[in-house]
């Protein structure tokens, strides 16, 4: 997310949504709808972050004039911020700034924010969807088994499994992993952030490490980032495993026993047919449902995760924002989340409408 | 072709093995088509299961031999039974609409069962699945292909069933209740479509059902069934006119037919004089130009369009027609759940469509009109029990509490038929018949003037219709209550109403004295629906 403004943007879809409202395109023009439904949402995420963060105790200027600063150098900072101005010409002057794409400069990196996070969000979407890959990679099979044989050991082994990953935080499962395969075993690089000292950054396309090593081609650079990326992926995998494992077994147990499956067994269809053409696709909606939900609080919940493994995420830049009472880091933080959530509910409607041709995309 | 010997089946469940088919035996022939009939838990579904080998998870046949064309349908390897399913031996099922894979289009489907059974290639498989809807008679198969079963009618879907059935030319076809919970004139076409090319193919079929009457209908023999056993076999006209086991007689008697009385549905022992009932000169309700309008997805849909009646003080109307109607709409405007779109409804005079539906549960007219809903099982709390649920109205509407309500409430469960140790219990350790009773009771606590008795029969056992039925009758004449009767039963309405209204799409097409509509009907529609169900053979002329 470079400076290319996301507020203008999001208004230059408005005309587009009265534009496709021809009949020729139903599924764009139902796009176009959902996008423009969701910028009340926006409006109202600017609002209340604007708010929230002058409700927080401490005083930036009083922070940031330092330790010895005295009443007038504390006042000579607070003039510099724009924070002695009313509340209600700060806001305007804010969203002025977002307006032309400009979210303000950090006062604890004195990085304009939205470098700060077009630098670290790719940082934190790589460690999450490889972690939800993971998990989505065990979770899945490990819940049809189950499904298909209850009672089984395959059962028994996905409640075992979908116990322990809810109940171990993830802080501690990720120090037990560095423990192990770090101190003990020596065969995990140190928990050092992206990518290790002796390799040089990737060049900036993506911003995922993963893909920019492989763009240049550069296979050595590419080992190394997945060396670092194993651990804490590992880490957030297991915390996500567990709702993914149990609703795949929920809603495959729900659709083996529907109508349907019969008349296909009946049909003499084989087994294969029927459990991934006929019960899978049929338990996919909510799978994809809470696996929506599980993006969404992974990204928020990898806090924890990130400052463990010492990873340069959106995560722990908001955090530490937010200890210093970094406006406008943390008015970026949140913006950029909120944005994040409406594309990936745009994403989880689309995806049902290509699952289940019942949901009419257009029926709201 | 089939013949089985023995066969017995046992599910295992929590509280030990369950058996739910103890041993029966039967052959059917080359071109044969058989029935199966018995009420709910009589094992005829099991039966079928167990023939194809498709019993639920627990199930398992426990004893016996099923011989199909000299295969030995229980040993056989699981590889095999596959080849055996959908080509040899094909099922179709009730509820045709969840029979069907409800994300993958129809025509898909057909390919599937083509492809599994090596009938056609990718490349033919789209014309094979075509010309397996065109033998089904869909009309416009090709446009059909590419529909999802949420787009076609409930009678459409059946026959995307039968066409996957009937896809790979299988020589028997086990249909199991094949039109439960399609409509009457739907029934009708479904059952005579599946005839027809049974008999063109030559194939044999096995048909169950809890319908004697649809049995009686289709059949070359009828077997029944209660409790895992076959009870009694024979010819339909035999089994009509001349049962010989005790239950085969108590199911003939409780099988609406023309020419009957509401008391002959009960076992002879049990035909009490009917109570004669009071129907005044003076209205009860008065319904004017009803009409409703439902914002549908794709414009408004008008359900009812400007109805008009009058219910006398006493009289039980029936309101019948077919699923879409109006005539559920109708009745939840009577009974004040819903909102009119415009028209009026007078209630002994008072126009009760201006009370909005939502503030009438305050109105002092709640308890003078009160409903019998559909299904008995999902109308009770499932978390209350019996007294719980009489209690309700009682306490609320009723004002009545401590020894006063308690003293009510086995009352009720004594004029209902609902004995006392069972008011104790919840919904799920009732029985079907006993549930009913449970509503019944709740419905006419408050000894309503207007009862509105909605389908209440009709997920019931023919046996327990026949009681339920006999109930209502003697509670009207108890009570002096006038009753809206909806259904889709034109018999059972012959039996227990004095005035009929027939609707068809949201307009009345018919109505008058029920005996003169029944026996000689002015209007098209009235004459299908009569002629659509099925009529079993007249009884053998006892006194």
């Amino acid at each position: 997310m470079s400076s290319g403004s996301i507020a203008s943007l999001m208004f230059a879809l408005w005309p587009r949504a009265k534009t496709l409202s021809s009949p020729a395109y139903p599924r764009l023009r139902a796009i176009a709808l959902r996008v423009a439904q969701s910028i009340p949402v926006v409006i109202g995420v600017v609002l209340i972050s604007f708010l929230l963060t002058r409700a927080l105790p401490g005083d930036p200027a009083a922070y940031f004039a330092g330790a010895a600063a005295d009443e007038a150098s504390i006042a000579e900072v607070r003039t510099a911020l724009g924070l002695d101005k009313p509340l209600i010409q700060q806001f305007f002057i804010y969203v002025g700034d977002l307006l032309e794409g400009d979210l303000g400069r950090s006062l604890s990196s004195g990085q304009a924010v939205a470098q700060d996070l077009a630098k670290r969000l790719p940082a934190s979407l790589e460690l999450t969807l490889t972690a939800l890959i993971l998990s989505c990679a065990i979770a899945i099979p490990l819940g049809i088994l189950a499904a298909t044989r209850p009672g089984s050991w395959v059962d028994h082994l996905c409640r075992v499994v979908v116990t322990a990953g809810v109940s171990l935080p993830t802080f501690f499962t990720g120090i037990v992993l560095i423990y192990v395969f770090y101190y003990l075993l020596g065969i995990a690089p140190a928990p050092l952030g992206r990518l290790d000292f002796i390799y040089l950054d990737p060049d900036h396309v993506t911003g995922f490490y993963l893909i920019d090593a492989a763009l240049m081609g550069d296979w050595e650079t590419w080992s190394g980032a997945a060396k670092q990326l194993v651990m804490p992926a590992i880490t957030l995998a297991l915390f996500t495993l567990a709702p993914i494992a149990r609703m795949t077994r929920a809603s495959m147990l729900t659709a083996l026993s529907s109508d349907f499956i019969r008349t296909a067994r009946a049909a003499g269809l084989s087994n294969g047919k029927v459990l991934y053409g006929y019960a899978f696709r049929n338990a996919l909606l909510p799978v994809v449902t809470t696996l929506g939900m599980v993006f969404s609080f992974a990204l928020g919940a990898n806090v924890l995760v990130e400052k463990v493994f010492a990873w340069p995420g959106i995560g722990s830049y908001a955090v530490e924002a937010l200890v210093v009472s970094d406006y406008a880091a943390v008015q970026g933080f949140v913006l950029a989340m909120a944005l994040l959530f409406v594309v990936l509910n745009l994403v989880i409607d689309l995806l049902y409408t290509a699952i289940d041709p019942r949901i009419g995309f257009s029926s709201k | 072709m089939l013949s089985v010997k023995d066969l017995a089946v046992s599910f295992q469940t929590r509280r030990g093995a369950v058996d739910a088919v103890r041993g029966i035996s039967f052959d059917l022939e080359k071109g044969e088509i058989l029935g199966i009939v018995g009420e709910s838990g009589s094992g005829k579904s099991v039966t079928s299961y167990a023939l194809m080998r498709i019993l639920d998870a627990g199930g398992r046949i426990k004893a016996g031999k099923a011989t199909y064309s000299g295969i030995d349908l229980r040993r056989a390897a699981e590889r095999d039974m596959r080849d055996i399913r959908g080509r040899e031996i094909s099922m179709i099922f009730q509820n045709p609409r969840a029979a069907l894979n409800p994300i993958r289009k129809v025509g898909h489907q057909i390919e599937d069962v083509l492809r599994e059974h090596a009938r056609a290639t990718r490349q033919d498989a789209r014309a094979k699945a075509i010309a397996a809807l065109r033998a089904v008679r869909i009309n416009d198969a090709e446009a059909r292909y590419d529909a999802y079963p949420f787009e076609l009618s409930g009678g459409m879907c059946q026959r995307i069933v039968c066409a996957i059935a009937l896809a790979c030319d299988p020589r028997l076809l086990i249909a199991d209740e094949p039109t439960t919970g399609l409509d009457i004139t739907t029934q009708k076409a479904v059952m005579d479509l599946v005839r027809d090319l049974i008999r063109e193919r030559g194939m044999s079929s096995l048909l169950i059902t809890h319908d004697l009457g649809l049995a009686a209908q289709y059949c070359d023999r009828i077997m029944v069934m209660k409790d895992g056993l076959i009870v009694e076999q024979g010819d339909p006209v035999q089994i009509f006119s001349d049962p010989q086991h005790g239950y085969t007689r108590k199911l003939v008697d409780a099988t609406p037919r023309i020419g009957e009385s509401i008391r002959s549905l009960l076992p002879p022992a049990d035909r009490k004089a009917e109570l004669p009932h009071q129907v005044l000169d003076t209205p009860l309700v008065e319904v004017r130009n009803l009409t409703k309008t439902y914002r549908g997805k794709s414009g408004p849909v008008q359900a009812v369009k400007g109805i008009s009646f009058t219910i006398k003080q006493g009289q039980s109307v029936g309101l019948v027609g077919e699923s879409g109607c109006g005539k559920s709409t109708t009745s939840e405007i009577l009974v004040r759940l819903m909102d009119a779109t415009s028209g009026d409804i007078l209630f002994e005079g008072e126009n009760i469509a201006a009370i909005p539906a939502k503030g009438f549960a305050r109105n002092p007219r709640r308890a003078q009109i009160q409903m019998v809903f559909q299904d008995a099982t999902d109308s009770l709390n499932p978390r209350h029990t019996a007294r719980q649920t009489i209690v309700e109205p009682l306490r609320r509407l009723g004002g009545l509490r401590g020894a006063k309500l308690g003293a009510r409430v086995e009352e009720l469960a004594v004029l209902v038929g609902l004995p006392l140790p069972l008011l104790d219990r919840f919904p799920h350790q009732l029985s079907g018949g006993q549930k009913a009773r449970v509503g019944v009771a709740r419905a006419v606590a408050l000894e309503p003037k207007f009862l509105i008795l909605d389908e209440p029969t009709a997920a019931l056992d023919v046996s327990i219709q026949a009681v339920v039925l006999n109930l209502l009758v003697d509670l009207r004449a108890k009570l002096g209550m006038t009753y809206l009767f909806v259904s889709h039963d034109l018999h059972v309405v012959r039996l227990l109403c004095d005035h009929v209204i027939v609707m068809k799409d949201g307009e009345i097409v018919e109505q008058g004295h029920a005996r003169d509509v029944m026996a000689n009907p002015q209007n098209e529609y009235t004459k299908t629906l009569l002629a659509a169900a099925p009529t079993p053979p007249a009884r053998r002329q006892v006194a």
